[in-house]
């Protein structure tokens, strides 16, 4: 009867962290639109509902009825199956965020190595969704996204293995308690090379403008989704935008001090005090969020050698030598954020 | 709920490991191995090894399986003639199936079976492995990380050949390209039509 009752409330939950995370991402589509058609002097879509903000659901809707394709000599099982390999990591990867101070779903001590662990598993969607469609498109993004994934999986360790050594915790609460004390006590600023490299590879491992060669329209018109259609094309986007939400989230608890107030310790406290700590953990996710949307509108898309280059001979080595100056920093105690 | 828990991870686990070397397929032989890793991590999760178990699923199925796949994916793989011979090695297969396993029921039979200690400490386990590796045993993990590292770059030096005629891009000397490298501007007389 207990064991139920745990399961009752655990699945309630769940439920409660994963629907806004998917009307989050329906409003992110939205806030992409605009915010892209603003920066390119266009308006973006304004005809469903009061200024557009029903297209969201005009477009869930449309997906939903359409058809869905599965093509010839394509290997059904795994075809239907890929795009749900995809979210579902995605997804999972939030049991053990926290939105304020001990409100997470599961307060495990290896939290961090959990996120890196289903992170890591995102690759296998893209990986049997572009074999499973038995076209030449899809199996060459394919090709491409396991080895940008791969190797971009390594600085994002490092840029983690750097915020490990600094909070002396693999536990996501004990890590913003670690960045205690304002603006200038959060890791970003003695982590500076590591966050600026967490943040881009986050990019690239999401495959995200300027890092989406798995995609590129313009090559291989649009890589491991290239056969899908309908509702399973829509759970590959939904994957994109939840994965886009996800490295954000972990970007502002890692360097930003998550749900901290920035004016901890200054004159402004008090006067900010009435503010929950879960808004000022959702204003930093949105700094993240517009900095893809305006990576999206602004670079051009790298080729695929200078991509390697920079994962490999560019990220990979500052993350290895930032790691010592870290260890240096800390057993001289420097002031204030290891003392 | 964990002996539940147990059996039907155990039962996944034993599927999918018959499965990896029954399917014809091998892209789903290495899916199943997926599963295999999977079930093994969510078993050890039971123990309470936690760290064991995410690092089993970070290296094998994040890096390791995903690699496997890449290499299977581009390969492309006629079943028909990997099944040829099967008539000529059967001997051969089945004395070895049989040496592993009498080797097998040997070891299973030495192993002293003994209840798996319950943990007493509130230290987590990554803490205490943490501790035990880097004093206790901190020459043995010192060296077998410098074997794995020579060992890497070996496969490296071993396959990497110099360009001799092949063209490729020097990003150094790309980015550092001037306008006046490549363009030259001539002043010449208008010239008339005739």
């Amino acid at each position: 009867m207990e064991a139920l009752l745990y399961l009752i409330t655990t699945i309630l939950k769940i439920v409660v962290i994963v629907l806004p995370i998917l009307l989050c991402v329906a409003y992110l589509t939205y806030a992409e639109r605009k915010i892209i058609g603003y920066m390119q002097v266009r308006i973006g879509p304004n005809r469903v509902g009061p200024r557009g903000w029903l297209q969201p659901i005009a477009d869930t809707v449309k997906m939903m009825f359409k058809e869905i394709i599965i093509p010839t000599n394509a290997n059904r099982l795994l075809f239907v199956i890929a795009p749900m390999l995809l979210i579902g990591p995605a997804l999972a990867a939030w049991a053990v965020i926290p939105f304020n101070a001990g409100v997470v779903l599961a307060d495990i001590n290896a939290g961090l190595l959990y996120i890196l662990a289903m992170t890591s598993l995102s690759v296998y969607g893209i990986l049997i969704a572009g074999w499973a469609s038995n076209s030449k498109y899809a199996l060459l993004s394919t090709l491409r996204s396991a080895a940008q994934i791969i190797s971009y999986e390594l600085p994002m360790g490092f840029a983690l293995v750097g915020v490990l050594m600094a909070a002396g915790s693999l536990n996501l609460g004990e890590i913003i308690l670690a960045q205690e004390g304002g603006i200038l006590h959060w890791y970003w600023l003695p982590l500076f090379p590591l966050f600026v490299i967490y943040f881009l590879s986050g990019v690239a491992e999401t495959n995200r403008a300027p890092f989406d060669l798995a995609e590129g329209e313009s090559e291989i018109v649009a890589g491991f989704h290239v056969e899908y259609s309908g509702m399973l094309f829509a759970i590959f986007f939904l994957a994109e935008y939840a994965n886009m939400i996800l490295i954000s989230a972990l970007a502002a608890i890692m360097f930003l001090g998550g749900w901290l107030s920035p004016f901890q310790g200054s004159f402004l406290e008090p006067v900010f005090a009435w503010v929950p700590g879960f808004f000022w953990l959702v204003a930093k996710m949105s700094i993240f969020l517009f900095l893809y949307l305006w990576f999206r509108a602004t670079f051009p898309r790298y080729r695929y050698d200078q991509l390697m280059r920079l994962g490999w001979k560019v990220f990979i080595p500052i993350t290895l030598v930032w790691i010592v100056v870290l260890g240096i920093a800390i057993l001289a105690k420097l002031p204030p954020w290891f003392a | 709920m964990i002996t539940f828990t147990f059996y039907l991870v155990a039962l996944i686990l034993i599927f999918a490991a018959i499965s990896v070397i029954t399917v014809k397929n091998p892209i789903h032989a290495a899916l199943f191995l997926v599963l295999a890793f999977f079930s093994s991590a969510a078993i050890w999760l039971l123990l309470q090894a936690e760290f064991l178990a995410i690092t089993l699923v970070l290296v094998y199925v994040g890096a390791v399986m995903v690699l496997f796949l890449f290499v299977l994916m581009m390969l492309d793989i006629n079943v028909a003639p990997l099944r040829e011979g099967f008539v000529r090695h059967f001997p051969i297969a089945v004395f070895v199936g049989g040496v592993i396993f009498v080797e097998m029921i040997f070891v299973l039979g030495a192993w002293h079976q003994a209840v798996p200690p319950e943990t007493m400490t509130n230290v987590p386990n990554i803490e205490l492995l943490g501790e035990v590796l880097y004093t206790q045993y901190v020459y043995p993990f010192e060296i077998a990380a410098v074997i794995l590292l020579v060992a890497m770059i070996a496969a490296m030096a071993l396959t990497m050949r110099p360009h001799t005629r092949a063209k490729y891009q020097k990003p150094e000397q790309q980015v550092n390209v001037r306008r006046e490298d490549c363009v030259r501007l001539v002043k010449m007389q208008a010239e008339t039509k005739d």
